[in-house]
């Protein structure tokens, strides 16, 4: 599974990091980092979650 | 303690907006096949509803883009969903479960989760009845046109075409998030505005001093001629049918040729009358989100006890729309094992967007309880204070601070101990 950002949807409101902060984090520059495009498995779950609670709907997830 | 599994072979969800379509979502999420029937007032399909006040009323964002940000939920997925049904009435015993429409049709369901959500309220009196209302089923428009309330996508369509056209004042009525961020965008757009509040300070009712300053100074620094402490007194007509001024409590009169009425929101819950469930501000719920033998509610519409808190309450933010939609379909599926579900406890987060500023807030802080400031200065538009009550941090409100937001929020979802969220 990768991570998908559309950063130019994005706006750093951090409710991704509340939900998964193994994936996402928002810094105190204010800008959204992915540590970890590739999660495994065990993420699944919380990632969808991510994806459902985004309010601009900038994340999706690529199957590889 | 667990009950008799409830034979759940149709499951009816009633309102198709953001707590509906999420339960529903989860229901096939979960693998229940069952009839799933999701039943809405609107003739059309709603819209998700934030950009109401924001991008579509500024055009930078497509209706029809609103409108997919919230049936993507669904999207592929087998959910029968009828438009332009408005369910009337209920009766909701054990074992029969029955919702009628204004025609006297009926159905029945095994399951029933209660999204209806809130309207928006107007003026006691300000409301008549439409050509085309029966005694059957009333319908109601404003008494002037050039007023607005923003609730649904053509709310926000309505009063986007009056600010379109150039007019000379726009009046907001109430400083609450929705109206704030409606001046926020009729500045953007170069509209001359004037916001009245009852309240000495925006939000005051509910976040107190500090942020009603930071929120007033924003808005008189953007060029909104604030005036508090004074309510509406009345709507005047200008020209025939159309809004002309308001007059105010403290005598002035004020000429606008648009009017948004920014009076806050009720939960839907007429039709609940007499169905059995109990109705208090709210569908009231048990910590799990169960209303009665069969029937879940959630979103806007829905009383609950949060047992993170150990209060009462009902919340009208779009996350909590989902996190309860998810919920409570996982509460009515555990019905279904026999089981009593578990409870649904977390902490409320809103966003808003006012001008260059990105306000969240987590928690329930209450009018009273003590400011600490945590992060930045409000001077800046760019800080975080935390509401302490005694040992408990209740809340946290942030300005360009997203990641104190969520860092507090996280902190507060293991434990309200003030040193624990503001160590
Ligand atoms: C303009 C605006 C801006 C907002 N901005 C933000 C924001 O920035 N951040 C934030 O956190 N929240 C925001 N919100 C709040 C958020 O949108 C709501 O909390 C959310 O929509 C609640 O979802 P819901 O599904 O519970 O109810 P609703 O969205 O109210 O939906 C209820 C549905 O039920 C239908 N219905 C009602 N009665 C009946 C009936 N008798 N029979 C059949 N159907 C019925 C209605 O037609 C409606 O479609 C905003 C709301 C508005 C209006
Ligand atoms: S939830 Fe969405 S908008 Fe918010 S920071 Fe994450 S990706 Fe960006």
């Amino acid at each position: 599974m990768k991570v998908v950002v559309d950063y130019d949807v994005c706006e750093s409101n951090a409710i991704c990091m509340g939900i998964a902060p193994e994936v996402f984090e928002v810094r105190d520059d204010d800008f959204l980092y992915l540590l970890d495009e590739n999660p495994g498995e065990e993420l699944r779950s919380k990632v969808e979650e991510a994806v459902r609670r985004c309010p601009k709907q900038a994340i999706s997830i690529e199957e590889d | 303690m667990s009950s008799d599994p409830i034979d759940l072979d149709r499951i009816v969800i009633v309102g198709a907006s953001l707590a509906g379509l999420t339960a529903a979502a989860t229901f096939r999420a979960q693998g229940w096949d069952g009839d799933l029937v999701v039943v809405e007032a609107s003739a059309t399909m709603p819209s998700d509803r934030p950009p109401l006040s924001k991008q579509v009323l500024a055009g930078t964002l497509e209706p029809a883009a609103a409108i997919s940000a919230l049936t993507d939920r669904i999207d592929g997925l087998d959910v029968d969903i009828r438009l332009d049904h408005r369910v009337a009435g209920a009766g909701f015993a054990a074992d029969d479960l029955r919702l009628k429409f204004f025609n006297d049709h009926e159905i029945t369901a095994d399951g029933v989760v209660i999204a209806t959500g809130s309207a928006a309220r107007w003026p006691a009196g300000f409301l008549v009845e439409t050509e085309d209302s029966t005694a059957n089923e009333p319908k109601y428009r404003p008494r002037l046109a050039g007023v607005h309330v923003i609730r649904t996508l053509d709310d926000s369509l309505a009063l986007k075409a009056d600010l379109d056209s150039g007019p000379n004042r726009l009046v907001v009525i109430g400083a609450g998030f929705i109206g704030a961020e409606v001046a926020a965008t009729a500045r953007a757009a170069g509209v001359d505005v004037t916001m009245v509040e009852y309240a000495p300070l925006p939000l005051a009712r509910v976040l107190g001093g500090m942020v009603g300053e930071f929120v007033a100074d924003l808005h008189r620094d953007n060029g909104v001629d604030l005036r508090l402490g004074v309510g509406l007194d009345e709507i005047v007509e200008g020209a025939p049918g159309r809004v002309g001024a308001v007059t105010l409590t403290d005598g002035s009169r004020i000429d606008a040729d648009v009017v948004v009425l920014g009076l806050g929101a009720a939960p839907e819950l007429d039709w609940l009358g007499g169905s059995g469930l109990v109705v208090d501000n709210g569908v009231v719920c048990d910590e799990t989100l169960w209303a009665g033998p069969g029937v879940v509610a959630a979103g806007d519409v829905a009383s609950w006890v949060n047992t993170l808190f150990g209060e009462r309450m009902r919340v009208e933010h779009w996350e909590n729309a989902i996190e309860q939609g998810e919920a409570a379909a996982k509460r009515l599926l555990a019905a279904g094992e026999g089981s009593d579900g578990e409870p649904f406890a977390s902490v409320p987060w809103f966003w808003s967007d006012q001008y260059d500023c990105k306000i969240q807030m987590a928690g329930r802080p209450a009018a009273d309880d003590e400011i600490v400031l945590i992060d930045g200065d409000p001077a800046d538009r760019r800080f975080a204070v935390a509401f302490r009550r005694g040992d408990r941090c209740t809340g946290v409100f942030a300005a360009n601070r997203p990641r104190i937001a969520v860092v507090a929020r996280m902190r507060m979802a293991e434990s309200l101990d003030w040193s624990h969220v503001v160590p």
